[in-house]
């Protein structure tokens, strides 16, 4: 009953660590990109915040499968050859996660009272111990569920880049299914699959909201 | 740079620019349709798991568990091409002759898909009300039906009406995956328009400026909204 999955297992999981590899690249440059946009969105400097606002509210009312296409055509113009799907969905997913993790950012940077820095201040700390023993830590204790929710969805998101034709996990699978025709076991399997990292994830996140709320810090 | 003529004609050139306006009355429709599910299963189940019943409790949290936790992309698979086989073979053939059952696998997928995440919100609210509350009405002698019925529910909805505004913009992003099983609604089109002009980089703008004006619009529509139900003396958000 379950040939289909066990004889395809290898090819099936190498498509699975596809998925990984393209999470890897989109959370990395995701949250750098990410942090520097949650800083422009909280910058005092009008050339720096309006065109980051720009950007995190154009992309954040468009869907990212049109994203991932429009990259997918744009590409090519801007460096003068075809590339490989995965750069494209890399750089698609980059730049369009940056705009969900910088919103995270700065709503962490948000939280943080003006009382707390000048308590800081008042003990003799200079800027960049207060910014580094202060600031930081508790920000990002305060971001950290969001975050860990957020890699969850980028995660899921990577199934997408399906579209343009990438041997993820779900490419592979439709090509497995095309030939063996066991639809039900093959995609529960996928499914089985997502569900235990997300799943996983999303117990982690809990675990550090109920921590953050039960330490009751400022 | 590689040499590209740029063509934005075929955003207004017909057949294709109506394309485009087909494909955004399709995403409207699949958005709406979705919703209605979505927010009615959302409530059900959002409501299942916070209530005290643990067999209850048990089927909301199962049901959002599983639907946020695997990607919508291999769900909706799961339903146009494993879908039909689970009612056996017979009707197996019934099901897959049907015309326009993608349309039909996109509303409910998506519908099942966006419920998990309203029922998050609707959990949420729930929790965010004070165990006063419950007291308080408990205290009055109605019974739990009519304490959720007449107070928590009503009570909760209003108090998460700004995140199932996202939510219903959410939905019409995600509606852009029923591409992948042939629903011709925006995304699909822009595709289609490459296919015949090899210009998919004017016609995926020309989407995104569609998205952009839907997303405008129905952030106006909830704004009307979220005023018009607005707790009296609760700070507005």
């Amino acid at each position: 009953m379950f040939n289909a999955i066990l004889e395809n297992l290898p090819y099936l999981l190498r498509g699975f660590l596809t998925n990984v590899q393209l999470a890897v690249f989109a959370l990395g440059g995701g949250l750098f990109l990410g942090a520097l946009v949650g800083l422009g969105r909280i910058s005092e400097r009008p050339w720096v915040y309006h065109p980051v606002t720009v950007y995190v509210n154009f992309l954040r009312n468009i869907p990212l499968i049109l994203v991932i296409f429009w990259f997918y055509f744009v590409m090519p113009i801007l460096v003068g050859r075809t590339l490989d799907p995965f750069v494209s969905a890399a750089v698609s997913f980059i730049v369009f996660e940056a705009t969900y993790f910088g919103e995270i950012f700065r709503a962490g940077f948000q939280s943080i009272s003006k009382d707390l820095v000048g308590a800081a201040y008042s003990t003799g700390l200079n800027y960049r111990q207060t910014a580094a023993y202060i600031l930081v830590p508790i920000a990002f204790r305060r971001m950290l569920p969001s975050l860990i929710t957020q890699s969850i969805i980028t995660f899921q998101d990577t199934s997408l880049a399906y579209v343009i034709g990438l041997q993820e996990m779900v490419r592979r699978t439709t090509i497995v299914d095309s030939m063996e025709v066991r639809s039900i076991q093959l995609y529960s399997f996928v499914a089985l699959l997502f569900f235990i990292i997300c799943f996983v994830g999303s117990r982690i996140s809990r675990h550090y909201e109920e921590k953050s709320r039960k330490a009751k810090v400022l | 740079m590689l040499a590209y003529n740029f063509d934005w004609g075929v955003l207004w050139r017909q057949p294709y620019g109506e394309w485009l306006l087909q494909g955004l009355w399709l995403t409207i429709q699949l958005g709406c349709l979705a919703w209605v599910i979505a927010l009615s299963l959302g409530i059900l189940f959002g409501t299942l798991r916070s209530v005290q019943f643990l067999p209850l409790k048990i089927i909301g949290t199962v049901y959002i568990e599983i639907f946020r936790n695997v990607p919508f992309l291999v769900q909706l698979f799961f339903w146009f091409y494993a879908g039909p086989m689970l009612f056996g073979q017979t009707l197996q053939f019934k099901i897959n002759s049907i015309s326009g059952l993608n349309y039909w696998v996109a509303v409910v997928a998506l519908g099942l898909y966006t419920a998990s995440r309203v029922g998050e919100h609707v959990r949420a609210g729930f929790a965010s009300i004070g165990h006063g509350q419950y007291d308080a009405v408990l205290s009055t002698g109605m019974t739990p039906l009519q304490m959720y019925w007449h107070v928590i529910i009503p009570h909760a909805l209003r108090l998460v009406i700004p995140p199932l505004t996202t939510e219903f913009l959410t939905i019409f992003k995600n509606s852009s995956v029923a591409m992948t099983i042939g629903v011709a609604e925006t995304t699909f089109m822009s595709y289609k328009i490459d296919e015949q002009t090899f210009h998919g980089l004017e016609a995926t703008t020309g989407a995104m400026a569609i998205y952009l004006v839907l997303g405008m619009t129905v952030v106006k529509l909830m704004d009307f909204i979220e005023t018009r139900f607005r707790i009296p003396g609760l700070v507005r958000r």
